[in-house]
């Protein structure tokens, strides 16, 4: 079997992040398995812009972003097969995968980090009630057919879900053409970045309903209408507020979920963020099986989703060298109004400044964002208004962690 | 002019046909779906019931016992996942024990094999069930099934045998001449001398173009859900509660694709063709099926859907004659346990039904055995290097969720009963029933079917001809 330093799975960004960075610091027996005919991943078919503000102080498309990170993995050398899907990894790092040229293959890794992306909930995994018709299609799945094939996946739309991806389908779909009638969002307030509301639903004077859902589907063969329900505090459809409307195409927008299978069939530690739970260096709790970007926590800016693939690829790159040392490991929990960290664990020795990322449950105002470990505050830093729809970054460094001297909670706090 | 023509490609239909295909004769299904076994033979339990349960005596019981013992040998002839995990009916309070003595002394009269579990015993076989259970029994012979290839592979192999499949031609009227019967669809004429309607939820629609009937088909709606793979043997067996009026209750399952199915609901609809669910029917059975196994993880949900039970005014199966004429034979009301009941129905069908009316020669060529699929998940390592070298295309996945291949699509592209739409694909190979539920895999599917058709993208629909996918091009392609 043919020894791989560092098997990268998913040439999206965040594999390519991982690759170069692990390229760089001095891994060259590495090699990047991409499922699809391209590298780039998901960007391939965002070309809207937005992209690279933090990465390049530049407004990119999708495509333009992802092309930047091609390049350096050409100009890198770095060794990459596409069509090639990953049918299972072991403990052991054994990679299986398999493509038209190569046909079935087992390679023995090193290492491994685990770069797969996200799924997006769909008509099944949200129990959508009603009929079993066509055009009900989630928001991913249309952009495709419409960026990337040219087809529209139906005329006169209801979206359901206020996230990013079914705020940019509404423009999208309103320029080529079709009539979007509303968006409906079950929470009470959006889950999509403010500047995509405005873009994308304001200049184009289509209605968001917040506490609304979609309570039941209608239709025989296609879609021929839903009818919209507002909901109460638990999410339960209040009778009397239904409201029909004739459509032909239902998009959802209901969130994304970490694909992780390949580490669930292992037996990898999950979190509460449906990835795995790992360390500072993305390492998950089998040593040297490393994972990034969306399938580690669903991100909602790319250019975060980069900078974690770096963090994987430097932190493989340490393993390769057996530089991945220290002991003291600590736990970090997430407490009131928290709804996830990332990374759930700290190794104490470690001698680099580490970044926590997480989540508000609900959108709060005017709070401090606390770091305690046995009751000894760590860090405590003032915020004006989280939602949660932005990641929220905040970096720890060394001379902090120093003051630690057991599991970290974080937690918000009211002025 | 056809010797035989039949109605309905479902399990019965096309179990029937490939009976009858075994003999010189001229043979038609007509199926008004864009695919075979499409409703309810697709969406039930996919159980090889084992028989404790039908009252003795009855059609019911007589062709689950006879049915149940043939599906070894069928499903080895059609290369179809079959496994007789067996089944448990579960006590749980005292007062269940004496239901439970019922059902054993019933599973006795209808010489069904069975052996009685205490509380201990039970849980010892299955770690999750509810410590309410007081009691057991278990059935080995029963079984889980692969209905989508059990229906699509008989369709197949009756066809190769044969058997004229024509799909999307609903039947609009039957006239009775002298020497045939003259079937009307919407776009066609068919002549058969002999009829036999296997029209599962419409069956006494179809009944009543030729005679007034005293019976009818109301369906009962069942709605379930799909779990996806996790642990695996979460559950071992089919575990039911008792059986009550209403039918054999909520049962939890293992599928042949390692999945869990929970349901059924069961409530009588009017609207033949409602295949809709319902938030709280659902929310009904998840409570059902919690008092037997409380941890069953319904956050691992990734697909509900419901089926519609053919259920007979005479809560029975109707396989007989028409009362005016032999030449038109009914097989209605195939409700649970029709699956398994299928095969047997068939061959009584043909033996006892259609063999006094026509004469039966033997066809020398008839070849009962289905070409046999590749399955690249059953082969070893080392197989597979070799398989997929030689045959480029099964290395080059489609589906990443349920690791299906380009070549396993393009392998049922030149098969006799090959797909149509997404859900073609989809309950042929299992590519989109995976937890993306196809969000990554059906426009790959979509223009691989387009492009084999050669039809424009626009013209594959999801299911049936009336529910396209793709709508037209963007403006900026003319």
């Amino acid at each position: 079997m043919k020894i791989v330093d560092l098997v990268i799975i998913g040439g999206g960004s965040a594999g390519m992040a991982a690759a170069i960075q692990a390229k760089k610091e001095g891994v060259d027996n590495l090699l990047i398995l991409e499922k699809n005919d391209t590298l780039g991943g998901i960007l391939n078919q965002c070309i809207h812009n937005g992209f690279g503000l933090t990465e390049f102080k530049e407004e990119l498309t999708g495509p333009e972003y992802l092309q930047r990170f091609v390049d350096q993995v050409h100009e890198l050398d770095i060794p990459y097969k596409l069509s090639s899907a990953v049918i299972n990894i072991t403990r052991d790092k054994v990679v299986s995968y398999s493509n038209p040229v190569d046909g079935s293959v087992s390679v023995q890794a090193k290492a491994i980090v685990l770069a797969t992306g996200c799924y997006e909930r769909n008509a099944g995994a949200i129990q959508l009630p009603g009929d079993r018709c066509s055009g009900i299609i989630t928001a991913g799945t249309a952009q495709k057919y419409l960026n990337i094939h040219g087809y529209l996946v139906g005329k006169r739309v209801v979206i359901l879900g206020s996230g990013d991806i079914g705020l940019i389908m509404a423009r999208r779909l309103t320029l080529e053409g079709a009539k979007v009638v509303c968006v409906a969002e079950i929470m009470p307030y959006s889950n999509g970045l403010n500047r995509n509301i405005a873009q994308c639903l304001n200049d184009y004077n289509i209605p968001l309903y917040l506490s609304t859902s979609v309570s039941r589907v209608i239709g025989k063969g296609r879609l021929q209408k839903v009818i919209l329900s507002n909901v109460d505090d638990n999410f339960k459809f209040i009778p009397g507020t239904e409201m029909e409307i004739p459509c032909d195409t239902l998009i959802l927008s209901v969130g994304l979920v970490p694909y992780v299978s390949l580490l669930e069939n292992i037996g990898v530690p999950m979190s509460s963020t449906k990835g795995a739970l790992v360390n500072e260096h993305m390492e998950t709790m089998i040593p040297g099986i490393f994972t990034c970007g969306n399938c580690l926590h669903v991100h909602d800016v790319v250019d975060f989703v980069t900078d974690e693939g770096r963090l994987a690829g430097h932190g493989a790159a340490l393993y390769l060298q057996n530089l991945l040392l220290g002991v003291r490991e600590i736990n970090v929990y997430p407490n009131s109004g928290v709804s996830y960290v990332v990374p759930q664990k700290v190794n104490l020795d470690n001698q680099e400044d580490v970044t926590f990322k997480f989540r508000v449950q609900k959108p709060v105002k005017d709070v401090f964002v606390l770091f305690e470990s046995n009751n000894v505050i760590i860090s405590k830093v003032f915020k004006s208004a989280l939602i949660p729809s932005e990641m929220i970054m905040i970096k720890l460094n060394r001379d902090k962690l120093a003051n630690v001297t057991g599991d970290i909670t974080v937690h918000l706090e009211g002025r | 002019m056809y010797d035989v023509l039949i109605i309905g490609a479902g399990i019965t239909g096309i179990l029937v046909s490939r009976e009858l295909a075994r003999y010189q004769l001229n043979i038609a299904i007509l199926e008004r779906s864009n695919d075979v076994g499409n409703k309810t033979t697709s969406a039930n339990s996919a159980i090889i019931h084992s028989g404790c349960d039908p009252e003795p005596g009855t059609n019911k019981a007589k062709f689950n016992i006879l049915g149940n013992a043939m599906f070894d040998e069928l499903t080895k002839q059609l290369d179809v996942e079959f496994r007789r995990n067996g089944s448990l009916t579960i006590a749980l309070s005292e007062d269940q024990l004496k239901a439970l003595d019922a059902l054993e002394e019933r599973s006795k009269i209808n010489g069904v094999p069975f052996k009685r579990l205490s509380k201990q015993e039970v849980l010892a076989l299955e770690s999750h069930l509810s410590n309410n259970v007081t009691g057991a029994l278990f059935f080995p012979t029963a079984g889980i099934i692969d209905p989508f290839n059990l229906s699509i592979h008989a369709m197949e192999n009756a066809i190769d045998n044969g058997v004229h499949l024509f799909l999307r031609e609903e039947v609009i009227d039957i006239k009775k001449k002298v020497s045939h019967y003259l079937v009307k669809t919407k776009t066609g004429e068919y002549k058969s001398k002999i009829v036999i309607n296997a029209a599962g939820n419409h069956a006494d629609v179809i009944a009543k173009m030729v005679e007034p009937i005293d019976w009818s088909i109301i369906p009962r709606k069942g709605e379930y859900f799909i779990l996806d793979h996790f642990a695996k043997g979460f559950v071992e067996h089919t575990i039911f509660p008792l059986p009550s009026d209403k039918g054999k209750g909520v049962l939890i399952s293992p599928t042949t694709s390692d999945n869990y199915i929970v349901g059924p609901s069961s409530e009588p609809i009017l609207d033949k063709d409602d295949y809709s669910t319902d938030g709280p029917t659902l929310q009904s059975v998840r409570q059902q099926a919690l008092a037997m196994v409380p941890s069953i993880p319904f956050g691992k949900v990734i697909r509900v859907f419901s089926g519609l039970r053919p259920s007979s005014s005479r809560h029975d199966f109707i396989i007989e004659y028409s009362r005016s004429d032999s030449r038109f034979i009914n097989v209605a009301g195939i409700e649970s346990p029709g699956l398994v009941s299928s095969p047997a129905i068939a061959q009584y069908v043909v033996n006892e039904l259609v063999r006094p009316l026509i004469s039966l020669k033997e066809k020398s060529n008839f070849n009962p055995n289905i070409r046999p699929y590749v399955h690249l998940n059953k082969m070893s390592k080392k197989e597979r290097e070799i398989f997929v070298k030689e045959n480029p295309e099964f290395g080059e996945m489609v589906c990443s969720c349920e690791k299906v291949s380009v070549g396993e699509i393009k392998d049922l592209l030149v098969r006799s009963c090959p797909p149509r739409s997404i859900k073609g694909v989809k309950r042929r190979t299992r590519a989109g029933f995976g937890r993306c539920q196809g969000g990554f895999c059906q426009p790959k599917i979509l223009f691989l079917l387009a492009n084999h058709y050669g039809v424009s993208p626009l013209e594959i629909p999801l299911d049936d001809v009336d529910s396209p996918i793709l709508t037209s091009r963007i403006k900026e392609v003319k």
